[in-house]
């Protein structure tokens, strides 16, 4: 059988299985909602509360764990646990020298670079995924698996707002995309796997930086940050498409660039060390 | 060596090869012929460009100018240029957190076709066998090299491209990995390799390429090369001074010199015989004449290094690299 881009996806996903950094990123995954609703649990007030979204609703349904989970790892912790593979793939490559091991066989350069981007994507969408169930689980242990507010006011019953939270979470990879695809871009270009990491980190949050900067409120609506809270609109009555749909666009805007870019790098560096 | 391997393209064929980076030329115009059944020894000194130029042949950096063809194919045009080749430049490297066989299967997964089946019988040509399920990050330098054999093995490669097979590796080691490559060569493989281990060369190699500053200097047999040479004579006498004037009076002589307090010149056999009737004429009674053996290392520094900073024990007379080049 000829080698081709699922080869090259099946042995990045094996890859990724002997690697620590992957049990750190998904171990982060697993255990920071866990510490979110045993802060919940043992809150001296138990009432919920906050001035964000669902935040008064964390103790009556475990259902609004996870929403305020994406609320909240949008800041870094997502960003982060998908920097740790997309910005480590490539650049862990230079690190151990083995480009020119793998460039020497019989796939193409291109063959390679999408197996490592679609395994990097799997990455971030299992984390995500994983994440979300995690909450969903020990938020429905803590505060039961009730029916919950929308934005609108509207009730919405528990099995129509668990399939509102994985409709949210697929929204929510849309802009988790765009941190694979600048994470691959950082990744090609440093070959330095720590400054791929904190960079693909840093650029995720100057984008929260851009958002608070006075005088720079118009941009608000286009910047990365902002996309992360598209799966919002899923939770109004009608359900509101237009930030979903403008997440779609903006993203495209940020990621695709980004991963031409990597591609193209990829494509046509010299493998002069190692 | 088939039939229709003779009659196809050479193996490789590198014409007016350069690489610069910058200002630096790394590669500065490389031509070379690797033939059919050649075992071919790369031969130059740290950074004349040895590493470089087979980057380029294995299609892992792009030529600034010139060509590199394999069996007639670009590898700078698709990777497909290398099917029937194998190899590795530096040190061979794998993944330090799977074990060996692992990263055979890996690397025999990106190969394709049946090369997977292939794994068992390459651990056992390397004598990895016995460890291979061992990490790779706890592997001696000498385990991954051979290691690195393994793996090109599983290509089942009619050309076998090495960079400095022997280095780092124990006697024991160097010998192992010597006859694997004699071994190999006797199975009708042809194999380029670099090196600056000159006694290696010799004694596996039937022809080399001798760079120098990013330039081919030489390119033949090492028979021929050894040959054309000439051969080197130390001379000792009861009169040194006159000996050495009869020398350079004598033709048929050249490169005399003194060299640890005996008279060192080229000359072939019959002009050592009318140079004996001249000293004894000349009252230089001969006390010892022997012939030295002229090693591919003396060679090598002949052509590598600037006349005035050739390597103490070199005495060789050898080509002009003009005159020697094919």
């Amino acid at each position: 059988m000829n080698p081709g881009v699922a080869t090259v996806y099946r042995w990045e996903l094996t890859k990724l299985r002997y690697q620590k950094r992957t049990y750190l990123g998904l171990g982060a995954a697993i255990a920071v909602p866990i510490i979110f609703v045993l802060a919940i649990h043992f809150r001296p007030d138990r009432r919920g509360g906050g001035d964000f979204a669902f935040s008064s609703y964390l103790t009556r349904s475990g259902l609004a764990v996870p929403l305020v989970l994406m609320l909240f790892g949008a800041v870094w912790l997502f960003p982060l646990i998908t920097a740790l593979v997309a910005g480590d793939i490539f650049a862990s490559e230079d690190h151990n020298g083995t480009l020119k091991t793998i460039f020497t066989r019989s796939l193409e350069r291109g063959q390679i670079f999408a197996g490592k981007a679609f395994a990097a994507a799997t990455y971030a969408v299992v984390a995500i995924m994983l994440s979300g169930t995690v909450a969903v689980v020990a938020g429905s242990i803590q505060s039961g698996f009730n029916s919950l507010q929308t934005l609108s006011g509207t009730v919405v019953s528990a099995p129509k707002a668990l399939e509102l939270v994985y409709v949210g979470l697929l929204v929510y990879l849309i802009p988790i995309a765009t941190v694979v695809a600048i994470g691959l871009l950082l990744s090609t270009i440093t070959r330095n796997s720590a400054a791929a990491v904190v960079g693909t980190l840093m650029i995720s949050l100057l984008f929260q930086l851009i958002g608070i900067l006075p005088g720079l409120g118009g941009t608000v609506p286009y910047l990365l940050s902002t996309q992360f809270n598209a799966w919002q609109g899923l939770l109004r009555q009608p359900i509101d498409w237009a930030p979903v749909v403008r997440a779609a666009w903006v993203c495209a805007m940020y990621g695709v660039p980004a991963l031409a870019a990597a591609f193209l790098v990829f494509l046509r560096r010299d493998v002069a060390g190692g | 060596m088939t039939a229709a391997a003779v009659d196809g393209p050479p193996p490789v064929e590198v014409r007016g090869l350069v690489k610069r980076y910058g200002d630096l030329t790394a590669v500065g115009g490389v031509d070379l012929t690797v033939n059919a059944g050649d075992v071919y020894g790369y031969l130059g000194p740290n950074g004349a460009g040895k590493t470089t130029s087979l980057r380029m042949m294995l299609g892992l950096i792009r030529p600034t100018e010139g060509s590199v063809r394999l069996f007639g194919r670009d590898p700078q045009q698709t990777v497909r240029a290398l099917g029937g080749v194998a190899g590795f430049v530096e040190a061979p490297t794998f993944y330090p957190y799977m074990n060996g066989r692992r990263n055979l299967e890996l690397l025999a997964a990106f190969d394709g076709n049946d090369a997977s089946s292939r794994i068992d019988r390459a651990l056992d040509t390397v004598e990895l066998a016995d460890r291979a399920r061992d990490r790779v990050g706890g592997y001696s330098h000498g385990m991954r090299q051979r290691l690195g054999i393994a793996a090109a093995l599983l290509r089942e490669p009619r050309l076998l491209l090495l960079d400095e097979p022997a280095t780092g590796l124990d006697p024991g080691g160097m010998r192992d990995m010597r006859v694997l490559i004699r071994r190999l060569a006797d199975e009708g493989m042809t194999v380029l390799l670099s090196s600056h281990l000159m006694n290696e060369v010799e004694e596996v190699c039937n022809r080399v390429g001798i760079v120098r500053s990013g330039k081919i200097v030489y390119e033949g047999a090492i028979a021929e090369l050894k040959s054309s040479a000439g051969t080197t004579y130390r001379l000792s006498t009861t009169d040194d001074e006159r000996a050495l004037a009869v020398c350079r009076a004598q033709p048929g002589i050249s490169n005399e010199r003194v060299e640890s307090g005996r008279i060192s010149f080229t000359a072939d056999e019959s002009a050592v015989a009318e140079l004996s009737q001249a000293l004894i004429e000349a009252g230089a009674l001969i006390r010892s004449l022997a012939p030295q053996t002229v090693t591919l290392e003396d060679l090598f520094f002949s052509l590598t290094e600037d006349g005035d900073a050739r390597h103490p024990g070199a005495s060789a007379a050898a080509p002009q690299p003009a005159e020697a080049a094919r």
